[in-house]
Formats: structure tokens, sequence, C-alpha cells
């Protein structure tokens, strides 16, 4: 054997692709309605396509209103023997897609990763396992719904309108859908225009689960789709994942209506560091905070606080930090930055950033060369940024972090509630009374401690102000689904 | 007693307190963090060029050991034969990187590996508790560079750490490092399993760098917990941070409990990824571990081949 040649660099990873073939995309999909794929009333299709690649992956039919009402029909239809099922019944299916989704996770991952541009990394390790995880979760609540705390026998609403985002597909539809049907709900549900692939092919895993024809309904569409699902009348309950402009007008159709509404909106998450902190682990909590999923989480952590004695030590470690992270092909397994969702995002991103070297903070980013086709952003710090800047308080919904300072436990708390949202917040401290102290204090849905971006169906998800209402997951999660 | 501090760092070392306040003012080590970060390192996938560049690597950093009380000249002789020459039917394959034996077996070891540029490391210091008094530790150590040992590995006087008496454990690094003169590197073990929390392996690996160590490394393989991805995560974090601080390199060995080259590979990827790649090289980083050579080999034959051979394809010496 020759010996081995000795890469460019002293240890160069070779590309370790996953394989594309392991799932077959149809050159075209049609709407999900009262099981079977149909056409849109319209004839209207749109092409979705890969973001890293600019590839068109499929062409998918558009909804429009007449299929909206024609989906809400079947599921009213469905409605009423779905929710007279026994609990258990309920909970069979419910199990039966979780394991079908856990035997299909492979190809799901290869398959979201190829729509949403995210590395094929987070959604084999974190997508697909919590997307089984919250329908097994959730299964096990279908028989208990009497013990849940909302009264011996609580009700399901009736016909569920979800309409979820692009950033976390599958996993987003498994928040909704798992806990709808688990109370006895119908669903008719609208994903992303930029991500529509994931939920057809769970509509595929509903008819091999055997689920009644009409239980899922989905509906592949844009806006005007969404608009006319949260409008329908026959609609029972409203629930919306997505951006706070959209939440708000929807927060207006609803109003006055006897619809029951939940939001989970936009985010400017602080992630505190004070000076004791695990100063190692807190870079690993940063990186996952902002550039996890590219930043494209709602509740990035994307306002970072660092306490000022250890400014220099921490922004010293976090450059050295994001020079290791590598960005590419998101179905290489070494990747750990993908593709930006879509060009529209894309311009926002840079817009932005730009207004942020504008007002005066100091733009950083490693030496990172992006693929020539595709969206692609370089993961960016500010540093100099004071709350006076957009970029820290305006949600960019990308991989930029900001960086402000703090002098004191209170100066901090001040900073990081001094935002319209109020989604999660992260605190570093080895001083376990700190991180009680100020958790109380911090306006935040989600409250992380030596940690970020962690979640598990039984821990409710959820927001204050304008980062919308209600919560998701854990026992809390069913509210949103019962008439209680 | 002289201070090898480095100058940026030389007023820790002043008193028992001084040196106390340094070490507990190091950050503080999130055990949760830190083994999430070892286990994501852990997916990376290498593959194809990389991956036999790898096996080569690991392979030249091997510290081929035996330390049995059987050990006899023969079995030291075939050690040798085999750190020089690892696959007989294989020229291509690097040689190891050291020899590791007892004291008494240095002379043999010297030998056996003579010419060839294989080092030969020898644990003294009443190695492996480390109890007994210092004048027996630094004769132990003479003794072994007198016969010729490139390096020697010395463990820590472990009780002394836990009760908090860091300048002792300080003041014994530095005299074996003066014992060791100018021929032979330093090698501190810690037998991490024995320190038990990662906040006291990062006072540890300090307190080691500071007294002069030119490897730091986790333990002596004779422990439950030897090597662990966590523990050596933790131990290139400090290297990496005392360079920054100090423009002094110092090296990282992890020790026993490494036994495959998927294993080997997991540890080069959090070098390469964390300390950096000035340590990919065996004068910078080792792996201290017999058993982990064969399966190396064979990976290295079924790169070459394709096929899997089998143990009796590799020598088992």
């Amino acid at each position: 054997m020759a010996p081995a040649s000795v890469p460019s660099s002293a240890f160069e990873y070779a590309p370790a692709p996953e394989s594309r073939s392991i799932v077959d995309i149809a050159p075209s999909y049609g709407l999900f309605i009262d099981g079977e794929f149909v056409e849109a009333a319209g004839g209207k299709v749109f092409k979705t396509v890969s973001p890293s690649t600019e590839e068109v992956l499929s062409e998918v039919a558009q909804a429009d209103a007449e299929d909206v009402d024609r989906a809400v029909k079947a599921a009213r239809k469905a409605f009423e023997k779905w929710s007279a099922l026994p609990g258990s019944e309920r909970a069979k299916y419910l199990f039966r897609i979780a394991r079908i989704v856990q035997e299909r996770s492979r190809e799901l991952a290869v398959l979201e990763t190829l729509d949403n541009g995210k590395p094929i990394k987070e959604t084999r390790d974190a997508d697909l396992p919590l997307v089984a995880a919250h329908f097994f979760y959730y299964a096990g609540w279908a028989d208990k719904l009497g013990h849940a705390g909302f009264g011996p026998d609580p009700r399901p609403l009736g016909v569920a309108g979800q309409v979820i985002p692009w950033n976390f597909p599958l996993l987003m539809l498994a928040w909704k859908i798992a806990p709808a049907l688990a109370t006895g709900n119908t669903v008719v549900l609208k994903p992303a225009e930029t991500t529509p692939l994931s939920a057809l092919f769970f509509a595929d895993i509903c008819r091999q689960a055997g689920l009644p024809k009409g239980v899922v309904n989905i509906l592949p569409g844009y806006g005007d789709a969404g608009a006319a699902l949260v409008g329908h009348p026959d609609v029972n309950k409203v629930a919306f994942t997505g951006s706070t402009a959209v939440g708000k007008e929807i927060a207006r159709t609803v109003a006055g209506t006897r619809k029951k509404l939940t939001l989970e909106l936009g985010g400017k998450g602080a992630n505190i560091v004070f000076d004791d902190a695990p100063i190692d682990q807190a870079v690993e909590g940063i990186v996952n905070g902002i550039f996890f999923n590219q930043g494209q989480v709602c509740c990035a952590g994307s306002r970072l606080l660092v306490q000022e004695s250890v400014q220099d030590e921490l922004l010293d470690s976090l450059k050295r930090r994001l020079s290791t992270l590598r960005l590419g092909d998101p179905l290489d397994k070494n990747t750990d930055i993908g593709a930006i969702n879509s060009e529209e995002q894309l311009t926002r991103i840079t817009s932005l950033v730009e207004r942020g070297e504008a007002e005066g903070a100091e733009r950083w980013s490693p030496a990172c060369e992006l693929p020539s086709s595709g969206y692609w952003f370089a993961p960016t710090l500010f540093t100099n940024v004071t709350q006076a800047h957009t970029i820290a308080r305006d949600e960019i919904f990308g991989p930029v972090l900001s960086v402000l300072t703090f002098r004191t436990p209170d100066e901090a708390v001040a900073k990081a509630n001094n935002t319209p949202y109020g989604l999660s917040a992260g605190i570093w401290t080895e001083k376990g009374s700190r991180i009680l102290a100020v958790a109380n204090k911090l306006r935040a849905g989600v409250v992380w401690s030596n940690t970020f971006n962690k979640f598990d169906p039984t821990s409710p998800f959820g927001g204050y102000k304008e980062s919308g209402f209600g919560r998701e997951g854990g026992r809390h999660g069913l509210e949103a689904y019962l008439d209680v | 007693m002289p201070t090898t501090a480095p100058h940026a760092l030389a007023d820790v070392t002043a008193s028992d307190s001084t040196l106390r306040r340094f070490l507990h003012g190091l950050p503080g080590v999130d055990a949760v963090g830190l083994e999430a970060r070892a286990a994501s390192l852990g997916t990376r996938s290498i593959k194809t060029t990389a991956k036999a560049y790898a096996i080569d690597l690991a392979i030249s950093m091997v510290d081929l050991t035996t330390l049995e009380g059987a050990d006899t000249p023969g079995k030291v002789r075939a050690l040798g034969a085999k750190a020089v020459r690892p696959d007989p039917t294989d020229r291509t394959a690097p040689a190891t990187a050291a020899v590791c034996v007892y004291p008494d077996m240095v002379a043999v070891a010297k030998e056996a590996v003579a010419g060839s540029g294989v080092k030969v490391a020898s644990v003294a210091t009443a190695f492996p508790a480390g109890r007994a008094a210092l004048d027996v530790k630094l004769a132990d150590v003479r003794d072994a560079v007198a016969a010729g040992a490139d390096e020697v590995d010395m463990v820590i006087d472990r009780g002394a750490f836990l009760s908090g008496r860091y300048l002792k454990v300080y003041d014994e690094i530095v005299a074996v490092k003066e014992a060791c003169g100018a021929s032979a590197r330093l090698k501190v073990i810690f037998e991490t399993g024995e320190l038990s929390t990662y906040d006291n392996i990062r006072r540890a690996s300090w307190l080691g760098m500071l007294a002069g160590a030119d490897f730091i490394k986790t333990s002596t393989g004779k422990v439950a917990v030897n090597a662990t991805p966590a523990n050596t995560l933790l131990m290139l974090e400090a290297v990496r941070d005392f360079r920054a601080q100090t423009g002094v390199q110092v090296g990282v060995k992890p020790a026993g409990g490494i036994r495959t080259s998927k294993d080997a590979v997991k540890f080069l990827v959090l070098v390469n990824e964390t300390a950096g790649g000035d340590w990919l090289d065996n004068h910078w980083f080792r792996f201290g571990a017999s058993s982990l050579l064969n399966d190396l080999l064979m990976q290295r034959q079924k790169l070459a081949t394709g096929r899997y051979s089998g143990p009796d394809y590799v020598t088992v010496d």
C-alpha cells in the first residue's frame, strides 16, 4: 500500500456525504385531503428548491381558499368519529406514526436536509429523534386526559387549522399535530411554501399508519391559503408558528370569533455569560444558540450579554471556535453550517447586517469559503453593539450574533428584558443561586442554564409579549387543544 | 527550589496560597457540556484519504507499552522490534513513537530500538501508586535516565493533590523535571480517574504545566477509569490555553482504554478541533495504548487490500 497522502492542511477530513438515493422524491405532489392526494382546485402548482444547490426538487400543488374549504369539510366529517374514539384507540395510531417515523428517519432526515438546507447532522441527531419523541409523548397522554388537570372529561375543540414555518418543517408539524390528535381534534395543516416536502411525506406516513381519512389534511401553499385557513368559519382552533408580523394579522382575524388561538412568534433571545461561567462550555452554548440551523430559530440566543470582566477572554475563545465551524454541503455528515433557507431570507439577513455595519457595530466573520450556488451566509459576529442598534432589537433569523456587555446582574437582567420579545434566554454561571435569582427576573418563556437550545416533548415552550402566547409541549401543550 | 514556571505566571507559584488561588480561579468545567462536546466531535465522519492519514498518524503516536511484573528482557526486545517495524508484511507502516517500560528494562529497550528513532520511555517515580519518599522517586528517575531513557512518565501524588497541598505536588514535579536533565522529556500522569472531578483535572493540568511538564497524561492504565474523550478534550483545552498565555507548548497523552482505530481517530478529531493542527504530531500527542496498535494495523491492511484479515495477520508481541 502506498503511504497515505498527507492532506494539505494537517488533517483535512474527506467528504462524507449521506446518500441522496435513499429518498425518492416524486416530480410532483398534490394536496392531501380526506386521505387522498388531489390536485389543487385552481390547478396551480409551485416549485420547491434545494437551498444549497438551487436545484428544483419537485412541483407541488398550491392550495387556495376552495381547497381550504374542502379540507376543513373533510376534517369536520372525520372529527365526529375521531373524537368519539376512546383515548387508548387514538394512542394506538399515534404510537404507530411514531414508530414509522423512526423506521423512516434516515429517509426523512435526508429529505428535510434537501428541502430546508440545514445540515444532515441536525436533521439526523436533533429533528427526527424529537419528531418521534413528540408523537410517543402525546400518544402517552391520549388516554390520560382526565388526569391532566383540566377536569375529569376535557373535550376536544374540533377542527384545528395549523400554519407552520420553514425552519423546522417536520418538527413544527409534530409539535402541532401530535397534541391535536391525542386530544381528539382533527387537523388541516399548511406547511411553508419553501419546505412542503416532509409534510407531504408525513401524509404518506398517516396512510401507512391507517389513520382514518380526513383526520390529517395537508395543504401546501402560500400566505393566502394560510389566511383562508385562519379565517375559515368552521375552524375551531388556530395554531400558528412564524413571524410576529403575520401573528399580529392572525390575531386581528381571529379576534371576535369563538376560535381558540395560540401563537408562537419571533424572538431576540439573550444569552447571559457571567464572569464565573464555565468558559469553554459557554462558548459551545453560544455557538449552539446562534448557529444551530443557521440561526433560523425563533428561540436563538442572538444577543450575547457578556460580563465586561471576561469579555476579551470570551470573545477570543469564541472567534477561535467559529474558525473551526465547517460550512458547506448540508448532506456531508461533517458539515456544521448549511444553507440559508431561501433567497428572500438571505436578502433579509444581508440587509440587516449591512444596517448593523452602517450603525457602527464591528463585523467579524471567520475565513470561510462560500459555495458558488445556493444561498449562503458566513457565521457573523458583531461587537461594539448597544441596545440602540437595530441588530440588537430586530430579529435577524440568520447566523448573526450581536455581542453586548454588562457590569452587574441587575444590568444584565434589565438589558435582557429590554426587548419587545420574550421567548428564550440563557444563563451561564457556576453559581446555582445566581441561576435561580436571574431566571426568576427574566421575562422569557424558556430559560436555559449552562446549556442552550435543549428541546424535549415533556417541557412546555412558548413566549411572552410579542413572542406570542400559549404553550406547546408538555402537559401544558394539551390545554391549547382542549375545551377547558 | 528553582522555579520553572513560565515568566508570565512566575508569581503564581510563590506560595501554597497563591497557587491555590490561581488554580481555583481557573474557569469551571460544566460536566454535561464537556461530555456533550466530546460526543459531538465523536460523530465526525472520517473517510478514505483522511482515514488512511489518520491511521498512519495514530500508529506513529503510539507509546507501545509493557508494564508487568513478569516483564523479561525477551519480552521487551520483542516489543522493541515491533515498535520499529509494526507490520512485518508491510514496510510502509510507520514506526511507533516509543516503547514504554519499567526503569530496569530501559537499557534492554534502548538496545532493541537502537538507530530507529523510536524513543524509550520509562515509568519512574514509584509507578503506578506514587507512594514513596521523594528521594526514592528521584533515584528511580535518575536510574532510568542514566540507562538512556528519552522520556520519563511520572505519577503525581494524588493524595497531596486531593488534600489541597498543591505546592507539594508542584515541588515534586519540579524536582523530577530537574532529575530528567536536558536529555529526557517529562510526562506527568494525573490518574484522572482518581481525581474524580473535571475541575480537578483542569487544575492538575495547569499545575503540571506550571511545573514544567513536557507532556500531560491522563492515567496509568492501572485503574478503572482511564482516558476518556471528555477528559482528553479538557486537557487539550488546557494546553491550548496555556500556550496562548505563556507561549509554551505542552503535549498531551491519553492512556488506557483506547483499543480501536475508531476510538483513536475520534481522539485525533478532538486534537484537531480543540488544540489545533500544531498538536497533530507525535512530538505533541501520544496514545498510551498497546492493544490499539494491532487494531490500527488491521484497519490499515483492510484499507490496502479491501479485505479484513484477522488477528493472526498481525503480531502478538
